[in-house]
């Protein structure tokens, strides 16, 4: 017999007095009110910004790489960071729905769903990068590996920008699989209480006639859960694979063992604060503060301030490394060139953004304080945006020859496709709060009678009981089920 | 499938739906199935379901996607065009790794999903009888099926008895079939209903 309680002493995860009904009721009416006029307004921006992006993508293809600022020393500048900054920023997703589903942390239930949503909007926008960077991008299917009149020709399966092309495209198929899967059973919800026609049938096609039978939410528990134990080496490989496109060349800066932990920790790092900034303005809009609660965002908080003291330790160990290796290249590149030199401000920016400021999440006023941590999102996703940055340009711009010494600026098209990037992203985003449910309402409703509020409550009266009081109060009542909220009465069943 | 009749009662605690599946199984009726918002836990057990056995599936996909990756990535290295590549060996199981990985987890997620909407039948402009609207939001409905030997009238105070509230009789579609959810009609009408009427 599964019992079905959990101590009161734990925060409840979904706050206020909430039965099934109050739940879709929730999470499912913004999606049938007309959107708000800072939707509207918001949405346009971010077409502007796609447009933009585009307008400056099309530029690129039109006229070749050479309108970035790309030269023979910085081949790789602002695409290469943005690539890794926006992968980063996709792991959040993945971990939270799959490792934190393994490790049983029942908060993921409010942040799952718009944190996978995030995660393949950001690796959508990461796919970007790599590709444009190729110039000629009508070749880009080049990358993969199919029989072909040139020889056959094969991709070379030794490199790690191979790995990194069946990396991606993997953890983007399997995320958005992990997604959908979850999004059936709630498609179907808003199907069976749609009142208009269009309605009806738009999420009568996308939830696939899903019809809630007990059989099929085996097998849906079963997939989640395999999809859950795939995703988590997938999520740590992903980001391991893109370190390797730097660990494996012989750059002074790149060449270490340390980059994939280092780069895992990061991306996790990044992917929460862009969580935090995302969740923050949604739960306000939407109101739903009764399930994003203070401590989901103290529990991410704790995330980020664990993960930034991690990605600060590899900057320690990084230094440490470059002096006592006593490799004259790698202890100019550190010390020279990227803690000092005209590039040393970027490095400096994301000492600061990266390992300083996360220690204000140490104290728990600070963690469960909205604003600080809205403020704090956005610092960190700027640290860690420059710490791509320094990664690859302050390794780059001073080569081995004096003569071929660089520095290195973004011309527009460079920055106009990062904003377009960013256009993509918010108008995926949008869409996705508008017409999708934010919060995976079957979840949720499957915690409700165990950390609900409402349902804590009602155990509070057990609580004080020794635990053969409460074991001989089970068998007493064992077939009357008196209790009003039905929570002990629930626990003797499972 | 086929067009039957059933007796559908809905509960509103999982507390009240347990006792009452035990109850309806071991009063013989043919339960057919219980829909529930939500994954209840213990459920499947009490309705005397197997376990699934899509992880073996899924495992099986996945082998699969291993097999496939290392078996592609050494042919196109040693047989079909064997290249030198900085003087590397022409099997570098390291450098495999990180593909052949990548490829079980493809595999099998993609082999486990479409397995998983396969024996579901689950797939867009699919349509199924939904016996009450409220089993996606709140409601846990039971449909128990009427059968030659079931006395309709007798179920249904039977299901009253158990705790079960709005109980009624449905005569519908028990499969699925290619329909839109706004409209009644069917996407493509079977000949078969043609030649009974």
């Amino acid at each position: 017999m599964h019992l079905k309680y959990e101590s009161t002493l734990r925060e409840p995860l979904v706050d206020g007095v909430k039965d099934y009904h109050q739940v879709t009721e929730d999470i499912i009416s913004p999606i049938e009110a007309k959107p708000g006029k800072l939707w509207y307004v918001g949405f346009f921006i971010s077409l502007m910004l796609l447009a933009f992006g585009a307008f400056s993508v099309t530029w690129e293809v039109y006229y070749g790489t050479g309108v970035w600022n790309l030269n023979k020393t910085i081949g790789w500048g602002w695409d290469i960071t943005n690539f890794v900054w926006w992968v980063g920023i996709g792991h959040a997703g993945t971990l939270i729905s799959a490792i934190l589903l393994l490790f049983r942390q029942g908060w993921r239930t409010g942040v799952n769903r718009a944190a996978e949503a995030m995660t393949i909007f950001a690796v959508m926008c990461a796919g970007q990068f790599p590709i444009f960077h190729m110039g000629r991008v009508w070749m880009a299917f080049f990358v993969l590996p199919y029989p072909n009149t040139r020889g056959p020709l094969w991709v070379n399966f030794n490199s790690p920008l191979l790995w990194d092309v069946f990396a991606i495209s993997t953890y983007f198929t399997v995320s958005l699989l992990f997604w959908y899967s979850g999004l059936i059973p709630d498609f179907a919800t808003v199907r069976d209480r749609a009142k208009t026609k269009l309605r009806k049938l738009l999420y009568g096609v996308a939830s696939f006639g899903w019809t809630g039978s007990t059989k099929h939410w085996q097998r849906h528990e079963a997939l989640s859960l395999v999809l859950a134990g795939l995703s988590t080496p997938l999520v740590l490989s992903v980001h391991t694979i893109v370190s390797f496109d730097f660990a494996t060349s012989v750059i002074p800066g790149w060449h270490t063992t340390i980059f994939p932990p280092y780069f895992v920790a990061g991306a996790i790092f990044s992917g929460f604060a862009m969580v935090q900034t995302l969740l923050i303005i949604v739960r306000k809009i939407l109101g739903l503060e009764d399930y994003i609660t203070l401590g989901h965002m103290e529990a991410m908080n704790k995330v980020i301030v664990l993960t930034g003291s991690v990605v600060g330790c590899a900057y320690l160990t990084e230094l440490f490394m470059a002096w006592y290796a006593a490799v004259p290249y790698e202890f100019d590149t550190f010390y020279k060139y990227r803690a000092a030199g005209p590039l040393g401000w970027s490095y400096w920016i994301m000492m600061t953004c990266n390992v300083i400021t996360p220690q204000v999440f140490w104290f728990s006023k600070m963690r469960r304080n909205v604003a600080v941590t809205f403020v704090m999102s956005i610092i960190v996703n700027i640290g860690m945006w420059f710490e791509r940055f320094v990664i690859i340009c302050t390794s780059l711009y001073r080569d081995y020859l004096p003569s071929s010494w660089s520095y290195y600026r973004p011309s527009w098209p460079e920055v106009g496709f990062y904003m377009g990037t960013f256009g993509l992203f918010f108008t995926c985003f949008f869409l996705f709060a508008k017409y999708f449910p934010v919060i995976a309402v079957a979840e949720i409703k499957s915690v409700l009678k165990t950390s609900g509020e409402s349902f804590k409550k009602g155990m509070e009266q057990y609580e004080q009981q020794s635990a053969e009081e409460f074991e001989a109060g089970l068998h007493h009542d064992d077939d009357h089920h008196h209790d009003a909220h039905g929570a002990v009465a629930h626990a003797h069943h499972n | 499938m086929a067009v039957k009749n059933f007796v559908v009662a809905s509960f509103s605690d999982e507390a009240v739906l347990f006792p009452a599946v035990k109850k309806v199984r071991t009063a013989g009726y043919k339960l057919h199935d219980v829909y529930t918002p939500f994954p209840v836990h213990g459920l499947d057990h009490a309705m005397g379901l197997r376990e699934t056995s899509l992880h073996t599936a899924g495992f099986i996909y996945g082998i699969t996607g291993t097999t496939t990756a290392l078996s592609c990535m050494s042919w196109v290295f040693n047989s079909d065009w064997p290249m030198n590549i900085g003087g590397k060996p022409h099997f570098p199981l390291p450098a495999f790794i990180p593909i052949t990985f990548e490829l079980t987890v493809l595999f099998s997620a993609v082999g486990m999903v479409l397995t998983f909407c396969y024996l579901c039948q689950l797939a867009p402009f699919v349509k199924k009888h939904i016996f009450n609207p409220r089993q996606t939001d709140d409601k846990f409905v039971m449909a128990i099926e009427v059968t030659a030997k079931t006395n309709a009238e007798e179920l249904k105070r039977f299901l009253a008895g158990v705790g079960g509230e709005d109980v009624n009789e449905q005569r519908v579609e028990s499969g699925w079939w290619f329909g839109r959810f706004d409209r009644e009609d069917r996407l493509f009408e079977t000949k078969v209903e043609a030649v009974n009427a």
